[in-house]
């Protein structure tokens, strides 16, 4: 019976292992009820793939941080995604083109040097100069001079872009190449934060540990694991943290982090994963968090392939477009998490109309076979959409394949690519055949709608992967540029919208919502326009 | 032994620079574009690529960029990621919490298998034999991932026994219950091999002689039958070592654990050329040390194995 008994003390090492490790942690529950201004929460997020500075951070896991540890001259209200002045007292102008800048006045850094202009000149001025290749160097792209600090080729014949003219400590004025009404918004991107001294003296040690002028200073970054955020107490803006800050913590996978919010080990966290988003409202009750987020997914056409040129081509696309029954598939496959898109913009930003119900987008059988034909058929009568198998898209370009197929019986099928980048390359090369089309999703980088339509529609846009080419739309677009103020920009620029209507370069599928949730120690947790969680809003209670 | 150690360690060197050489290949054909994947959907800008491709010297030839890693890790340079941090930092945070978790799963999967082969092996036959025959099949037969959501979802969210995740990675006490995960499989080959050694061994001429010799029979199990049937279990558990510390990216995914295994699997979803070729050279280094430890310990078990 030697071996029985080894057997049983094998269980027993088992148990006492696992007991062990409950000793390392498991918070407990039952959170008193009151708020603590000085409690800290955690927050799911990745590791930031740049240094921290601004214009290097173009991807979720850095942005979240410099969102909240630099304010540029404007921010957005959370909710609705309209303009409000931070750092500027005011920003001026009267042809869209020629603006000043006016600071407010006892805004400092956290290393307790001023802002002034020269902070946002200089940074400016660092962050398109090609030798610091900077990810987010285009953002200064609208700036007269641009061209000489960032050359298409070759070092720069300047350092300094001409448009940019610090006047005194709290004002400069800004010249653009060319009149953007909507300029004002993109002052609100983190890419256009203004940086401190310390910053030039070494750029690269600052993306370890940057200096900001937010509501929350970088306490410490332990590489792949957290990066821990805290309130500061000299941040002049209307956002004063009501918690004593956030800790981000990295995870591989959704899955991990939804686990450990079931059990409070994380606080709050905005991405369901997909393999929960069916139960995630049940298990969290009222702490689920359900709403829009201002991204669009779409499915786009090879524009620049001869055989999509003509009107009664774009009958053949908006017969497509009609084909694809998005109710049913928003409801089915994506379980939800999505909702049929009214137009080629989403809700949160300037510009939207929540009413705005386009035929075209709706599902119809008859209508969607009679465009069709009127137009001559699908080149080939073959369809094939291009995306990523890394990204979870399967499921979708399965389900709008079968619809189309179904609806008007053109053979449809998906084309997946291993990653990201393989299927980014091959669309980028702009060598897609008339029934190949793609996946294509885009993100607003400010809550206005020329964030959806001047940056993707514009001939030569440098994100129209279509190549899509219309004199009319840009005509409108251009007009729209014009215009005095950002409201008019939108209006003029919701008449261009129609034009894409007309030629459905690209098909709208539906936007994404934001599914998340939050622990029990948290309350008021809501999230802004872009699906972000508003940090400085949440309180944490007292244990 | 001296030499024959030195001569192993003098054969690495042309197995090291092969496999790195084969790995940066490996690396550089993957398809797309990793420094304009680094933009996103947006639209990368040609200026900014060309300066970051300088920066990282992919703008030359294959055959160049190769030669002047190489030269670079002799100078004890393993370069710089695509994070702009450097891979010798990145693999130093990463390494020794890997270490950790290979250490627990080894631990566990050599002492629980090799007693369970040992037991099943005496008892062939009887009820404990079938009992581990079916426990360690449906081991063996389930997938890992599997095995590591079940652990989580009852023991880490339903039974709150331990936290879902590991939070602290350095912390060896949270990195228990991956480390069964992680060993479950390899405790259960372990076993199996271990009983089918010993089922083997124990009816061979020398067993027998060591019985009618009047030895006692801890000393014919312990020393005779058990030295003998450990070879192929230590050549199984030498390159599970490797394995182990590779080869755990579906467990350091579930558990949240920033291992190695992790690393590799970010780097090459990145195609981060510089990381993948730094953690995989690491990998071999583990792989031709463990294998030249195993080598070592079949003179040990067996003493008709001598190296001159």
């Amino acid at each position: 019976m030697r071996g029985a008994k080894s057997a049983k003390w094998a269980a027993c090492a088992i148990v006492v292992a696992m007991a062990a490790t409950a000793c390392g942690g498991n918070k407990s529950d039952g959170a008193s009820g009151d708020p603590d201004a000085k409690g800290i929460f955690t927050y799911q997020s990745t590791e930031p793939q740049n240094p921290l500075q601004p214009a290097n951070g173009n991807e979720v896991g850095g942005g979240r941080i410099l969102k909240s540890i630099f304010r540029g001259l404007t921010q957005f209200a959370p909710k609705d995604g309209s303009l409000k002045m931070a750092v500027a007292d005011k920003i001026e102008t009267t042809d869209s083109q020629h603006f000043t800048v006016t600071l407010k006045p006892g805004w400092t850094f956290q290393n307790g040097e001023p802002v002034t202009a020269s902070s946002f000149v200089d940074a400016w001025n660092w962050g398109a100069n090609t030798k610091n290749a900077q990810l987010n160097s285009s953002w200064f792209a609208d700036i007269k001079g641009y061209d000489d600090v960032h050359p298409e080729k070759g070092d720069p014949t300047a350092d300094k872009m001409s448009g940019l003219v610090v006047k005194d400590d709290k004002t400069f004025t800004v010249e653009l190449k060319q009149p953007v009404s909507y300029w004002q918004y993109k002052t609100g991107y983190p890419a256009l934060s203004p940086l401190p001294k310390a910053f030039f003296k070494d750029p690269k040690a600052f993306g370890q540990k940057p200096i900001g002028n937010g509501p929350y200073q970088v306490e410490k970054w332990d590489h792949n694991s957290q990066i821990s955020l805290r309130s500061w107490d000299g941040y002049k803006g209307d956002d004063k943290p009501k918690n004593g800050g956030v800790d981000f913590k990295f995870y591989l996978k959704g899955e991990a982090a939804y686990a450990d919010l079931q059990s409070n080990n994380l606080d709050v966290l905005d991405m369901v994963p997909p393999s929960s988003l069916t139960k995630y409202k049940q298990d969290l009750g009222d702490r689920a968090v359900d709403q829009p987020m201002a991204t669009i997914q779409m499915i786009g056409f090879a524009m620049y392939n001869k055989d999509w040129d003509g009107v009664d081509k774009a009958k053949v696309r908006q017969g497509l477009s009609m084909a694809i029954d998005r109710d049913t598939i928003t409801k089915t496959v994506l379980q939800g998490s999505r909702k049929p898109a009214n137009s080629f913009l989403t809700p949160g930003i300037l510009g939207y109309d929540p009413n705005a119900k386009n035929d075209l987008l709706q599902y119809n059988p008859d209508k969607a076979k009679q465009f069709i034909k009127d137009g001559g058929g699908v080149p080939g009568n073959k369809i094939t959409i291009l995306y990523n198998s890394d990204g979870n898209h399967k499921p979708w370009v399965d389900a709008v394949c079968n619809s189309i197929t179904k609806t008007v019986g053109v053979a449809c099928e998906g084309n997946p690519k291993p990653d990201f980048k393989t299927s980014r390359d091959l669309i980028t090369s702009k060598k897609l055949g008339a029934g190949d089309m793609f996946r294509t999703g885009w993100q607003a980088d400010y809550p206005h709608i020329a964030s959806f339509l001047a940056d993707v529609y514009r001939t030569g846009a440098a994100s129209n992967d279509s190549g899509y080419s219309s004199k009319e739309f840009d005509d409108l677009a251009n007009e729209a540029d014009k215009a005095k103020s950002p409201e008019e920009s939108a209006k003029l620029y919701q008449k261009a919208e129609e034009v894409l209507f007309k030629d459905m370069p690209q098909i709208p599928l539906w936007n994404y919502e934001e599914n998340g949730g939050y622990s029990t120690h948290v309350k008021d947790v809501t999230y802004d326009w872009i699906g972000d969680p508003v940090w400085t809003d949440v309180q944490v209670l007292k244990k | 032994m001296g030499r024959y150690i030195l001569r192993r360690l003098l054969q690495m060197i042309p197995v090291f620079i092969g496999t790195t050489l084969i790995i940066f290949l490996a690396v550089y054909a993957l398809p797309g574009d990793p420094v304009k994947a680094l933009f996103g959907d947006k639209a990368a800008d040609p200026a900014t690529v060309a300066r970051l491709k300088h920066q990282y010297g992919l703008d030359k030839s294959l055959i160049e960029q190769y030669w002047m890693y190489l030269s670079n890790l002799f100078k004890g340079d393993l370069g710089t990621s695509f994070s702009q941090r450097e891979v010798s930092d990145i693999l130093g945070d990463a390494i020794p919490v890997t270490i950790q978790l290979a250490l627990v799963a080894f631990v566990l999967e050599a002492v629980f298998g090799i007693a369970l082969g040992m037991l099943t092996g005496l008892k062939r036959g009887k009820i404990v034999d079938q009992i581990v025959l079916v426990l360690t099949l449906l081991v063996i037969s389930i997938p890992i991932f599997v095995i590591g959501y079940l652990a989580q979802v009852y023991i880490g969210t339903k039974w709150g026994i331990v936290n879902p995740t590991v939070t602290d990675s350095n912390d060896i006490t949270q990195l228990i219950l991956p480390g069964i995960v992680l060993g479950s499989v390899s405790l259960a080959y372990v076993s199996r091999l271990t009983r089918t050694s010993v089922v083997e061994n124990i009816r061979s001429d020398y067993i027998r002689t060591a019985i009618a010799k009047g030895l006692p029979r801890r000393r014919v199990v312990g020393v005779h039958l058990m030295r003998n049937s450990l070879i192929p279990v230590v050549t199984f558990l030498g390159t599970d070592l490797g394995a182990l510390m590779g080869g755990a990216i579906v467990t350091e995914g579930i558990f949240n654990v920033k291992g190695v295994g992790n690393t590799l699997y970010k780097a090459i979803t990145g195609a981060d050329g510089p990381l993948v070729v730094g953690t995989v050279t690491f990998l071999v280094v583990v792989y031709l040390v463990a294998s030249l430890l195993v080598d070592l310990l079949y003179a040990v078990l067996d003493p008709r194995i001598r190296y001159a």
